[in-house]
């Protein structure tokens, strides 16, 4: 029963980071109605972005040299996801959407592979930014303090999304345009800008995903973003594409289900999982869990 | 420049592309079906190849000797089959000549190979198609994933070490052979008022069902024979290359198909052909740039997706149209 709770643990880590990719794709999925393939990507770059910086900034407390290095890799991150979005989807936004789609996927192999040039395709070891150690015992299950950490980061950013989405202006006008694009035009909202907004607001949650999960495996590469990337689509659509709290449950579950398969089953089946998971969830219940459903007019 | 002798022609490179080329033909035409005159998004094509060439490399494989050795006349063998004793049967010559018997094991390798690629693409599809746009892409996309992780965990075909010891059957012939022949039937489909249907659903599925066609078979008729072909297309590929690695038909492989398709002009026959030559030429000419010829295809991808974003070939055609133009 041990093993099971620190299973859970271990997939809450996990999950938490699954969530902040999922959120960027939900929010471009809800703004464009386009699955981002290069979000994954873009949260590849976050980590290498903060291996990078967290050797330039050496001094100082861990507190502050974590802060440091995941603001600088959300800062790029932040100015990547814009330019992708200006230079690669803005030409196709009235395409057809296979075209958008091909874009997405091609920007997200462009960005693996000259990542492979630029960083090596290697793998790197994330430095430890802050000492693993024990954080609390409750009978037999471990909480590690890095996992305590991500669940900490991970939640702020979240409610801080939340906030931005549900309280600003500029959330209004998010959702405004997720509605209509047409309706928002209508009533003044500066909807490119809005949609590049979306972006960096997506880009910025997967570069701190990045970071966190540098912390967690030590171990990142060029390629790391392919498959979380499509777990975390998975993830958003798990709890309804579109929706913000359906994507945090959603990368919380898949993070448990992974874990749990894992160290039940076999590490093999690890990467299946995600896509029998979303089969099915697209069978019994195609909106999501959190998803209204809609009723689809001529 | 250099000069193009004849002996070239018959370079090993050449030969390997030139049948790459027939093969990439099959999978793309396959796609197009699907993708191109239907609409449903399917990114993982390369599985239902993956499962053809390793279902007919299985078969050549393992049951492909025993075939043989009946088909093929030795005085001991026939006897045991047909119960007789030949006199002076001591004759080399054998019942069917070893070549026409391994073409027969051959095409009974594709048949199965397309079959098993059907029969999945059905498993497949009948749940799956309900789905719209970007969620079938992503169902399909799943699949393609797991069906890699199944060949990894299948000893029997190797593995994830790969599948070796494939006998080659496959010639230049008879790549062009089935290229032509799911040319044909594909032209032949979509020309039929079924294709009509085919591309009603592409156009808009809910005007379609309102029309009394039916939705769901016509798009299941379309997944199925899409992944007949593709299980050619692998059972093919299998018998040229001699050994099968799981890693060879990844979402990569799958994506190269799209391109190929919607470069070619979507629901376009010749298009997406002439596509498949072009982009077959092309990725193995950027081979000499090593490193760099990953990066120079994806940013391809891009611009190709920006530049033209209804096809090279529809352009062509919507030429000829003067005066009419859907859109703007």
């Amino acid at each position: 029963m041990i093993k099971f709770f620190q299973q859970i643990v271990n997939g809450l880590a996990l999950g938490s980071i699954y969530s902040l990719i999922a959120l960027g794709y939900t929010m471009v999925y809800g703004v464009l109605r386009l699955i981002n393939f290069a979000h994954g990507d873009i949260y590849m770059v976050g980590a290498m972005v903060g291996y990078y910086a967290a050797r330039i900034f050496t001094g100082g407390g861990s507190a502050t040299r974590l802060g440091l290095v995941l603001l600088s890799s959300m800062l790029v991150c932040g100015l990547l996801g814009a330019l992708i979005e200006r230079l690669a989807y803005r030409p196709l936004r009235r395409a057809p959407k296979i075209n958008a789609l091909i874009t997405a996927i091609g920007v997200s192999l462009f960005l693996e592979y000259f990542g492979q040039w630029l960083f090596g395709a290697d793998p790197k070891s994330f430095p430890d930014l802050i000492e693993s150690q024990q954080a609390f015992n409750f009978h037999g299950v471990v909480f590690n303090n890095i996992q305590l950490m991500i669940f900490i980061v991970s939640f702020l950013l979240m409610f801080g999304l939340r906030f931005i989405v549900q309280k600003t202006k500029i959330g209004k006008a998010m959702r405004a345009v997720s509605f209509s694009h047409v309706g928002s035009q209508l009533v003044g909202i500066p909807i490119n800008r809005i949609i590049s907004l979306t972006f960096v607001l997506g880009s910025v949650l997967a570069a701190a995903a990045g970071i966190l999960l540098g912390l967690l495996n030590h171990k990142i590469d060029p390629l790391m973003g392919l498959m979380p990337g499509l777990k975390a689509f998975v993830a958003a659509v798990l709890g309804g594409i579109g929706n913000i709290p359906g994507a945090l449950a959603g990368g919380l579950l898949m993070g448990i289900a992974e874990t749990l398969v894992s160290g039940y089953i076999s590490s093999t089946y690890q990467n299946a999982l995600a896509f029998i998971l979303l089969i099915v969830v697209l069978l019994v219940k195609p909106a999501g869990i959190f998803g209204k459903s809609s009723q689809e007019k001529v | 420049m250099s000069g193009f002798s004849f002996n070239d022609i018959y370079n090993a490179y050449t030969v390997h592309i030139v049948v790459l080329i027939g093969i990439n033909i099959i999978m793309a035409t396959s796609l197009n079906l699907i993708i191109g005159y239907t609409g449903q998004f399917n990114l993982g094509h390369a599985g239902f190849m993956a499962l053809g060439a390793y279902s007919s490399a299985a078969f050549s494989v393992f049951a492909g000797p025993y075939l043989l050795s009946i088909l093929g006349w030795s005085p001991l063998s026939f006897a045991e089959h047909v119960g007789f004793m030949a006199v002076g049967a001591h004759s080399s010559a054998a019942w069917l000549p070893a070549s026409v018997a391994e073409q027969f094991v051959f095409i009974i390798a594709i048949l199965l190979g397309g079959l098993a690629a059907a029969l999945s693409g059905l498993a497949l599809g009948l749940p799956t198609l309900r789905l719209r746009g970007d969620y079938l892409a992503i169902a399909t996309l799943g699949f393609g994933e797991i069906i890699q992780v199944v060949i990894d965990n299948t000893k029997s075909v190797g593995g994830a070490t790969g599948f070796t010891g494939i006998p080659r059957y496959s010639s230049f012939f008879s790549v062009y052979l089935c290229a032509a022949l799911t040319l044909w039937v594909v032209g032949r489909m979509t020309r039929s008022s079924k294709g009509l249907s085919f591309k009603a659903i592409r156009e808009d599925e809910i005007a379609a069902l309102s029309l009394g066609i039916w939705n769901t078979r016509v798009k299941v008729t379309a997944f199925v024979t899409g992944a007949f072909f593709a299980g050619v297309g692998g059972a093919l590929f299998a018998h040229f290359n001699n050994y099968l690695n799981s890693g060879t038909f990844n979402f990569l492989k799958s994506i190269e198909y799209v391109v190929m398709v919607v470069l070619g002009g979507m629901g376009n026959l010749w298009g997406v052909g002439a596509a498949a030559i072009f982009l077959t030429i092309l990725s193995a000419a950027l081979r000499r740039f090593s490193v760099w010829r990953t990066v120079i295809y994806s940013l391809l991808i891009i611009v190709i997706m920006i530049a033209r974003s209804k096809g090279i070939a529809w352009k062509f055609w919507k030429k000829k149209e003067k005066g009419v133009s859907l859109s703007s």
